[in-house]
């Protein structure tokens, strides 16, 4: 197949390109919502909201969850249905960034 | 779409662009906002759904129609049983919703009709929906056990919709004599809230240990196994005396209650056994919300086939079933799965408004149990899409607290607050 820019393939069939409806991050993050808080504002209680948590703390807590370095009562469950990108993607959404 | 993008990506669009090439007319994308979307029922599906389409697209015009100016959660009901806690604080309104943008209507839905799609109401009105979604919850299956209906009911509460019912059993609890038996009838699979039984039975027992301790709470199932068993069984003998001749708690499965005779609260199992209550609670089978049923959306099991990735209904184009009703693959029907649930298919619907493109679904559910003083359990997962278009649970993933060898009081006390927390942020998320 013949090398071809996407949006000039689109223009050639007449067709306009499709875009994600939201980022896989998004997609991601509203998960931790349900336990850690409406678009990570925390309501009350135990579990620690994730709005104001930075991005890179959760990417490496999330990972020791996983492997087991860090216990938990649920996380420790959670952590392992997710890749290294994975992660790293709801933490691009969810966290606070540059720290 | 960024130029960065990689060339599988590329090629995949393109096919994909290729293949819808008729159906995305430039208006139809122009035009993606102002579209009129109806939600039926404010449960926890419902709600979530309607907020998070507003939290996709503010421009839409979303109205959610439910029976009940209230909506009382299933889950943490059993503590209500228990007088551990007040109703009120498991009852929401739906002012959090109006304040996202949403129109809230306090009816009864009669009918859906998928060729006009429009929605009908008792008091009359009708919704022009250019996308519906179905979200009624179940439907107690009362015919199931000769004797029982939801005029008896009202004395011999099933209390699996939260709210009244919770509070009859709640009162007939505390109007018990000591020395009292409660018969916990369990329902067969599937229904809502697969280990909420054995919570109440749990919960239940607490109350009488503390209160009423010459008191039994017997279980009769159909069934020969439910939900963490294993947890709920070793929590039962350190509690509860269970297997011993003191128990506050039996369970006795694979025989099914088949009659129940209203006036001596007594069950007739399949087996032959009768056993008189004082307090009886009957959870019947159960099966989608009649309003599915009637709209036509259920198969022959009485449960509504939807594509798992978008919760569209595989019966009636444009109508999408999210929470119990919908048969979402290996999730539970729980107050979470709803909430998780309601997630992705807002995304679906956005997308097919917006000539977006849906993409790869993920989901959670947790499901905590309180089953002494300090003592809570739980079980997790994390579910995926599979190549066969089916919700499947992400292998390796979720599981059960640690039991056995693995037992930690001090995990268990932090379980109980997670839970209360759990419940604070998950109801803010759906209705606040």
């Amino acid at each position: 197949m013949k090398k071809i820019y996407l949006p000039v393939a689109a223009a050639l069939l007449g067709v306009t390109l499709p875009v994600l409806a939201v980022d896989r991050g998004e997609m991601l993050a509203n998960s931790c919502f349900s336990c850690h808080g409406y678009d990570g504002k925390n309501t009350g209680g135990a579990i620690p909201p994730l709005g104001q948590y930075p991005a890179s703390l959760i990417v490496s807590q999330m990972k020791a969850y996983r492997d087991g370095t860090r216990t938990g009562t649920v996380m420790n469950r959670h952590a392992k249905g997710y890749t290294d990108e994975e992660i790293e993607l709801m933490a691009k959404y969810i966290g606070k960034q540059g720290q | 779409m960024t130029n960065n993008v990689s060339r599988r990506t590329l090629l995949k669009t393109t096919a994909a662009t290729v293949a819808a090439g008729s159906m995305m007319s430039f208006s139809h994308l122009a035009a993606a906002s102002g579209h009129k979307v109806v939600v039926v029922g404010g449960g926890i599906a419902g709600s979530t759904t309607a907020k998070y389409l507003k939290k996709l697209d503010p421009k839409l015009d979303i109205t959610l129609i439910e029976a009940n100016k209230d909506y009382h959660t299933c889950f943490m009901s059993n503590e209500v049983i228990s007088g551990d806690r007040n109703l009120d604080s498991i009852k929401f309104g739906y002012d959090g919703l109006k304040k996202h943008g949403i129109n809230v209507v306090i009816d009864h839905v009669e009918g859906i009709d998928a060729a006009k799609k429009q929605v009908k109401t008792k008091s009359g009105k009708s919704f022009a929906y250019d996308r519906c979604i179905v979200a009624p919850g179940v439907q107690l299956n009362y015919g199931a056990i000769e004797g029982y209906s939801q005029e008896v009911a009202k004395t011999i509460p099933h209390a699996w919709k939260a709210g009244e019912q919770t509070a009859i059993l709640r009162k007939q609890l505390e109007a018990m004599k000591d020395g009292g038996t409660v018969v916990l009838v369990a329902p067969p699979n599937p229904f809502r809230c697969p280990p909420g039984p054995y919570e109440r039975a749990s919960l239940i027992a607490k109350y009488l240990k503390e209160n009423k301790p010459k008191s039994k709470i017997v279980i009769l199932d159909p069934k020969e196994a439910f939900s963490k068993k294993g947890l709920f069984e070793d929590a039962w003998k350190r509690h509860y005396g269970y297997g011993s001749a003191n128990a506050i708690i039996e369970w006795h499965g694979k025989d099914a209650v088949v009659k129940v005779d209203a006036k001596s609260k007594t069950v007739t199992t399949a087996s032959g056994k009768q056993v008189k209550a004082d307090v009886l609670n009957i959870i019947p089978a159960q099966k989608a919300g009649k309003i599915a049923e009637v709209a036509g959306l259920t198969n022959d099991a009485g449960w509504c086939p939807i594509n798992q990735k978008t919760f569209e209904s595989t019966i009636h184009k444009d109508v999408y079933v999210v929470g119990d009703s919908s048969i979402a693959g290996a999730m539970p029907k729980s107050g979470y799965s709803a909430n998780s649930q309601a997630k992705v298919c807002a995304v679906a619907v956005y997308a097919s408004l917006s000539g977006k493109q849906m993409i790869e679904p993920s989901w959670v559910n947790t499901c905590y149990s309180i089953v002494a003083h300090d003592e809570a359990i739980s079980v997790a997962a994390v579910y995926q899409l599979n190549a066969e278009n089916k919700i499947v649970d992400v292998a390796g993933a979720g599981g059960l607290t640690p039991g056995g060898d693995a037992f930690n009081a001090e995990m268990r006390k932090r379980e109980v607050q997670y839970a209360y927390s759990w419940f604070n942020n998950i109801t803010t998320d759906t209705f606040k």
